[in-house]
């Protein structure tokens, strides 16, 4: 019986060894699979659900997974990787030779192998998107180690730097990760897969003999649209200096304005470079200095980029161009705003006052807003906006508002004092409240300075002030009337903006107030606060004292710096010992009104009716007296002349007697 | 003895310089407050800015309300002091012939006043003091009580609302600004021409400031006072010499210059009532 059952062994041990996947997922499906291998705690757990529906799906574990001793556990003595080679072994051999397969010869921990690019029992076909490989997801794999700061980064030699970041901005990397163009170059289409070698590597799909040969996969018909940008003669003559893809197109960084300009300019320099080259039509030199344009903003741009419409293959490649310049075709958001401006749609109607993008930025010497030297720098703007809006000039001229000498007054206001003699740059300019493309009329609502708009245009630098004016009572998301709320240019006007705490501001503020709210500031004025702040004192109380400035809220409201609770303290500002009697002194008092102030009327009128009596009674009387008086003094004079006659004699004597006595 | 040229005294020498010192204080009150009353006017800036700014104004109108206030004290010590030595009991102060109080011969020189006015009886004889002296001098105290009371309630409002609401601060305002008006008004106006303008006095008198009348003025002007003083013999003590001319001169352009700021105030208060009154 014994020798029975190990023939029975024996014939289908073949059987049981060759485990099927089912046998191991018996065990390995289970999520909390673990074992410890040494003094790490390792997962075992593959999920069926994956790995059936990975590339492998179909294949048994052990077709990987060899050597295994399934009957024992641990199932083999030391542990050994799966070894993609035994079926992919075309593939492994471009591996062996490549960087990375001689890395992990070498046993460099930070080699990769299969695994690490493609997965474990996940492997999904390339074509699929959530492959690890899907064209769109390589960038981001290389990346994961060709990437700025990684280990590979840092200690291995690797001769491009921000590899990861040019590749996303440049062309191919906008094609795939912007545009989502899967056939656009990713890594592996210049470096391929598997076979990655140095480019000083002949063999190597970016070296300079197959560059070429790499791009053209893609670029096939390159040659025959491409410009020749190398004399006719070199091409025959020094082939082996012809440049190469790369020489302009430096990699990782393609792009149409990254490769090495000027090689295309020189030609249309050969006539432009004539100082006396001057228009057929009119006269006016083409004469272009290229140094201008080298020391521009645009030193890496082509003429031809600008100037388009260009024809190659003529020898005056410019005859074919029949518009002007465009400038949206690179800066289109901006082209946008301009042509819904009104400087925009000026030049759309053909107004020859109408400023197109050189009449602010120049042409060919065109200079970033941050370079000093521009027109668009923060202290040349007013001087740049003054050609056209000074008093006078043609701007101003066209203006039909209510601003005037804006240039004048700007440079006066606590902005143009900022900008222009403390040299602020942050100060506000032109553009910071108009914008420096959309700029439009204050009665457009997309205005930037339209009523609606204001807070949150002068928000942008006053920030701190916006967020008290859009809880205060002038704020339109407080106040629902159909009446006009005030916006910061109400009270600080647009251009003649003073610093809060001057002399003028101070008393100025109080007739800005009383433009709406009439009655109170007459009554204001009618008290001593309103009466000494007309004398120019500038410490009383002012409209904004109590009531606050940004954050005036209604008396009503609990939080008003006049509520029940408050006023005694807004008073003890000034009035240190205030007390809350004195808070019930009337600001807004006037006695012309019986209705509301009866005691201060007819207090007044009291007081009116002593002054009229007493200065009629005491007025009659004088009237009454003057006729009188005046013969009075007739009577006196006479009274004075007949004395004075009759002294005269004795006087004389007085006078002989004095000089005897004198004698 | 010749009278000719002699004087007699009118006012004393404590009275003459209590009456300068009113008038300086009076005249700052009077430029400083009223470019407060009518600070909507020009001429209120251009004041309030000759005083320094109105800060410095302030400071000037609570000066000279200090100076009057001392002014007023040192008449009411004076009085007292006056009962014991000139009247010798309260009574002869109060109802005496030469007291301040009105009596019954104001009342008929008043009356008798009148008449002559309108050409029905002859000048009355008035006495030491004539009404309209006593009404300018009562008109003193009542100011010196309705201005002075409510000015120091505005001064010091933060201690007067411990007793009066707030609101009276704005009945104070009112009453001391009309008062002030009507003490200007009056001061300017009737003053100046009871005392000065008058075409018997005109164009000025300075006895206020020299505190001297000439005896034949005084013989006319207070027959009955002078008629008196000769009866009881007392005329030799009252006589005094003259102040040297230099002295009389200075009196003159002090007073001018009093007059004509008095005017300008009238003038601008007019001003500001007819043109510019809101």
């Amino acid at each position: 019986m014994k020798k029975l059952i190990l023939l029975f062994i024996v014939i289908y041990f073949p059987l049981i060894s060759a485990q099927s996947k089912e046998d191991c997922l018996i065990c390995h499906d289970d999520p909390d699979f673990k074992a410890k291998i040494g003094a790490k705690t390792v997962s075992l757990y593959v999920s069926s659900k994956t790995f059936s529906s990975s590339v492998h799906g179909t294949l048994d574990c052990v077709d990987c997974h060899t050597n295994i001793d399934a009957e024992n556990i641990p199932h083999r003595k030391e542990y050994t990787r799966v070894n993609c080679g035994s079926c992919h072994d075309d593939i492994q051999k471009l591996y062996v030779e490549c960087l990375h397969g001689k890395a992990k010869a070498k046993g460099d921990p930070l080699a990769p192998l299969c695994q690490d690019c493609h997965g474990n029992h996940d492997i999904l076909p390339v074509k699929d998107h959530n492959s690890a490989v899907a064209p769109m997801k390589i960038p981001f794999l290389c990346g994961s180690c060709h990437r700025e700061g990684t280990p590979v980064q840092l200690q291995r030699h690797i001769p491009q730097d921000k590899i990861l970041e040019n590749y996303t901005e440049s062309i191919h990397g906008e094609g795939l990760l912007v545009k989502g163009l899967t056939v656009s170059a990713t890594c592996v289409s210049c470096h391929s897969a598997h076979r990655i070698l140095p480019h000083t590597d002949p063999r190597s799909t970016i070296s300079r003999e197959n560059i070429a040969k790499t791009c053209s996969v893609c670029h096939s018909e390159i040659e025959t649209v491409h410009r020749k940008v190398i004399r006719g003669e070199l091409w025959e003559k020094q082939a082996h200096v012809l440049p190469a893809c790369v020489d302009c197109h430096q990699p990782h960084e393609i792009r149409k304005v990254y490769y090495d300009f000027g090689m295309a300019d020189k030609d249309c320099l050969e006539c432009h470079d004539n100082p006396k080259l001057v228009s057929s039509k009119n006269g006016r030199s083409l004469f272009v200095d290229y140094n201008e344009i080298k020391n521009s903003r645009h030193s890496n741009t082509a003429c031809s980029q600008c100037h388009s419409e260009v024809n190659v293959s003529k020898h005056r490649a410019c005859e074919t161009i029949t518009h002007k310049v465009d400038c949206s075709s690179c800066h289109e958001e901006v082209g946008l705003e301009y042509s819904k401006s009104t400087h925009g749609s000026l030049v759309v109607k053909n107004d020859p006052n109408g400023p197109t993008c050189k009449e602010c930025h120049g042409t060919h010497g065109v200079l970033g807003k941050l370079n000093p030297e521009s027109p668009t720098f923060a202290t040349n703007i007013p001087d740049l906006c003054a050609k056209c809006h000074r008093e006078g000039e043609k701007a101003a001229v066209r203006y039909t508002g209510t601003e005037k000498d804006i240039i004048s007054h700007y440079t006066e206001s606590i902005h143009g004092k900022g900008l222009l003699k403390s040299g602020l740059t942050v100060t506000a300019t032109c553009t910071a409240c108009h914008t420096a493309h959309r700029e439009l009329p204050h009665t457009n609502p997309e205005s930037s300075i339209n009523p609606a708009n204001i807070a949150s245009t002068c928000g942008k630098c006053h920030h701190g002030i916006e967020e008290q004016f859009v809880v205060s009572v002038h704020s339109p998301l407080i106040t629902k009337t159909d009446k006009k709320l005030p916006v910061c240019n109400d009270c600080h006007s647009a251009h003649t903006i003073r610093r809060a705490d001057s002399e003028g501001f101070k008393l100025e503020i109080m007739s800005q107030c009383g433009r709406c709210h009439e009655k109170i500031a007459e009554t204001y004025f009618d008290t001593y606060h309103g009466k000494v702040s007309q004398l120019g004192y500038t410490k009383t109380a002012k409209c904004y004292d109590c009531h606050g400035s940004h954050d005036i809220l209604s008396v009503n409201d609990p939080k008003s710096r006049l509520s029940r609770e408050n006023v005694v303290e807004t008073c003890k500002k000034c009035h240190p010992s205030a007390n809350r009697q004195f808070a019930g002194y009337l600001t807004h008092a006037t006695h012309h009104d019986p209705v509301k102030y009866p005691i201060l009327f007819w207090v007044f009128w009291g007081m009116t009716g002593l002054l009229v009596g007493t200065f009629f009674i005491a007025g009659m009387h004088t009237i009454l007296w003057f006729p009188r008086s005046l013969e009075w003094r007739r009577k006196l004079k006479k009274i004075h002349d007949a004395e004075n006659n009759a002294d005269d004699t004795k006087s004389d004597s007085n006078k002989n007697e004095n000089n005897k006595d004198k004698e | 003895m010749s009278l000719k040229g002699k004087y007699i005294i009118r006012f004393t020498r404590l009275n003459r310089v209590l009456h300068v010192l009113m008038i300086i204080s009076f005249l700052i009150l009077s430029l400083t407050g009223m470019s407060l009353k009518f600070s909507y006017t020009g001429w209120a800036k251009v004041l309030s800015k000759f005083f320094g700014g109105f800060e410095s104004a302030g400071y000037w109108h609570r000066f000279a309300a200090s100076i009057m206030i001392i002014v007023f004290v040192t008449h009411l010590v004076d009085l007292i002091r006056l009962r014991k030595k000139e009247f010798g009991s309260w009574k002869a102060l109060l109802i005496g012939k030469n007291s301040m109080i009105f009596n019954k011969k104001d009342w008929n020189d008043f009356k008798n006043s009148l008449k002559w006015f309108i050409g029905k009886g002859s000048r009355p004889e008035y006495g030491r003091w004539t009404y309209w002296e006593k009404f300018d001098y009562f008109a003193v105290f009542w100011g010196m009580f309705v201005i002075g009371s409510t000015g120091m309630t505005l001064w010091f409002p933060e201690f007067f609302t411990n007793f009066i609401p707030g609101w009276m601060i704005n009945v104070a305002t009112i009453i001391h600004s009309d008062e002030a008006l009507l003490a200007t008004g009056f001061i300017f106006t009737i003053h100046f021409f009871n005392t000065h303008l008058r075409p018997e006095k005109f164009p000025m008198d300075i006895v206020i400031f020299s505190g001297r009348v000439q005896l034949d003025e005084f013989k006319l002007d207070k027959s009955k006072e002078y008629d008196e003083m000769v009866e009881k013999g007392e005329l030799e003590k009252h006589l005094v010499e003259q102040y040297p001319p230099i002295v009389l001169k200075g009196m003159k352009i002090f007073g001018w210059t009093a007059l004509t700021i008095g005017f300008s105030i009238v003038i601008w208060i007019i001003y500001a009532m007819i043109f510019a009154y809101r």
